[in-house]
């Protein structure tokens, strides 16, 4: 089972990673939803050397197992991008640059994650970017590339937010984690902005109405928007924070704050299980 | 006076790439600075000093430092959006306006969130941007957007309460995706632009003292972070 292949990659280095992951473990093998990648990302190879530093021989297994998983993601992610860039006449000419970018972002976050995990780091899986035939033509149709890639960086930012309470506290770590958090968001709304272009009703932010928390238009990637395994993961619709119902705060249009205002206002994040599931069909080794 | 700094020793006050330069010495003395951070469960209330908005420490200072600036960003889209400038599009105005929601919202609900310790309603001045020119607004908006995920990726280390950091980060890639779109109306591609995102991949982050230093430029009110070695001049 392709998604077992990442957990022991992680076990290798964090024995207890599937209690940590998840209470239900057996919900974890009815795969069936397509997936996505994630994005967490880079750390600077500035980062490398203070990482060892900061931990030595005894960096914290939770840490690690944040760093594997991004790693996976990452491994995930730049495969996509270095197999669109080489597709002929997949990526519009015009486009081409911004893909070039993003895809020298996530090599870059691949090398140096590969870099503080050292020995510890995962190996590079081997890929099915069909998810199984589900997107069978991501690498010859531009507009399934695009979506794609659109549920990939959203759900980057959504898996990356999910971890950010792990390094609570942690100048280095959850500073150089924020700042890749914050180039995957960019990723997410350049790709939404050449969605736009392309003809696609979308805007660079995920909107959405009290029915619908997948706004890309593409209902195979519908569980990348949805809740997590509990209620700190709420579906990308959620309109309630901290305890607030926004849509009960003013707004330049009254008393009271428009639905799609507060979806879109605010992302959500996704814990680490929800977004191994999302991703498992990607991965065939 | 205060004279407590606890928070302010191990870089705090870094930028980013200052903090790669100390990184030798800075390392070490982190997971001590977060201990004696998350020990220190009190807060200051915001006050004023010297003329001046104190957005105060622990928790409560760093949602009133979010406070200040969605105040700020909010009301340079309401002007923007108030009297468009001239030669908008009309898909422009339309993510003006969205983006304008969306500030609103986060000002209102850090308002709702923080209730009586939050700092006062801010008074901004904006002469300095040329309302009726495009560049000027986008340029402005563009360092607004820049300046907010720089401000809320220095500053996220800081909060001490999980919910809380999980909120800001839930604001914090909104903010990231109206800079990448500003930008790119200012100039196609430039989404991580080299002048926000290092060539290592991370986005630029900023001290509480160079993000005000910052705002106080667009602010009648000025506001201080005393509690993080900033006093607005």
């Amino acid at each position: 089972m392709n998604l077992f292949s990442i957990i022991e990659e992680i076990e290798k280095v964090d024995p207890e990673f599937p209690e940590r992951i998840s209470p239900r473990r057996d919900a974890i093998k009815n795969i069936t939803s397509f997936g996505s990648k994630v994005a967490v990302a880079a750390l600077p190879f500035a980062f490398a050397a203070i990482f060892k530093r900061a931990y030595g021989q005894t960096t914290p297994v939770s840490v690690n197992s944040v760093l594997n998983f991004a790693l996976q993601l990452e491994y995930l992610e730049s495969y996509f991008y270095n197999q669109g860039v080489a597709s002929p006449g997949l990526i519009h000419s015009g486009d081409m640059a911004s893909f070039v970018t993003i895809q020298a972002d996530e090599n870059e976050h691949v090398a140096f994650l590969q870099s503080v995990l050292g020995t510890a780091a995962g190996a590079m899986p081997k890929f099915d970017l069909t998810a199984g035939g589900a997107f069978s033509d991501v690498l010859s149709n531009y507009n399934t590339f695009l979506a794609v890639s659109n549920a990939f960086e959203d759900t980057g930012v959504r898996a990356y937010k999910g971890q950010a309470v792990n390094l609570i506290g942690n100048q280095t770590v959850l500073t150089a984690a924020l700042s890749i958090h914050a180039v995957e968001a960019r990723h997410a709304s350049a790709v939404r902005q050449i969605r736009a272009a392309q003809g696609v009703a979308i805007y660079p932010w995920i909107s959405g109405s009290s029915s619908e928390s997948n706004d890309t238009g593409v209902a195979a990637v519908n569980a990348n928007y949805g809740a997590g395994a509990s209620t700190s993961y709420p579906a990308e619709n959620n309109v309630t924070q901290g305890g607030v119902n926004l849509t009960t705060l003013p707004s330049a249009y009254g008393s009271t704050t428009p639905y799609d205002v507060a979806c879109a206002a605010f992302d959500e994040p996704l814990d680490m299980a929800t977004v191994l599931k999302l991703v498992g069909p990607f991965f065939v080794s | 006076m205060k004279t407590e700094t606890p928070e302010i020793v191990g870089g705090v006050n870094m930028a980013r790439r200052s903090f790669l330069r100390y990184a030798g010495i800075g390392a070490a003395s982190a997971g001590l600075l977060a201990t004696a951070a998350c020990s220190k469960l009190d807060t200051q209330q915001p006050h004023n000093s010297a003329g001046s908005i104190d957005i105060g420490s622990g928790d409560i200072g760093i949602l009133n430092f979010a406070y200040a600036l969605e105040q700020l960003e909010a009301a340079f889209y309401i002007q923007v959006t108030a009297k468009p400038y001239s030669g908008i599009s009309s898909l422009e105005l339309t993510y003006l306006t969205a983006i304008r929601d969306h500030e609103i919202l986060h000002r209102n609900f850090f308002k709702a969130a923080i209730g009586a310790s939050a700092i006062a309603s801010l008074t901004v001045n904006f002469s300095s941007i040329d309302f009726t020119n495009r560049t000027s607004v986008l340029t402005a908006a563009r360092g607004f957007e820049d300046l907010g995920v720089e401000a809320y990726d220095g500053a996220g280390y800081l909060i001490q309460n999980p919910e809380y950091l999980t909120l800001a980060g839930k604001i914090v890639s909104v903010e990231a995706r109206h800079a990448a779109l500003i930008r790119n109306l200012l100039e196609p591609g430039t989404f991580v632009g080299p002048d926000v995102v290092a060539s290592d991949g991370l986005n630029d982050s900023a001290t509480i003292a160079q993000v005000l230093g910052m705002a106080n430029t667009f602010l009648t009110t000025k506001v201080s972070a005393s509690h993080y070695n900033y006093i607005a001049s």
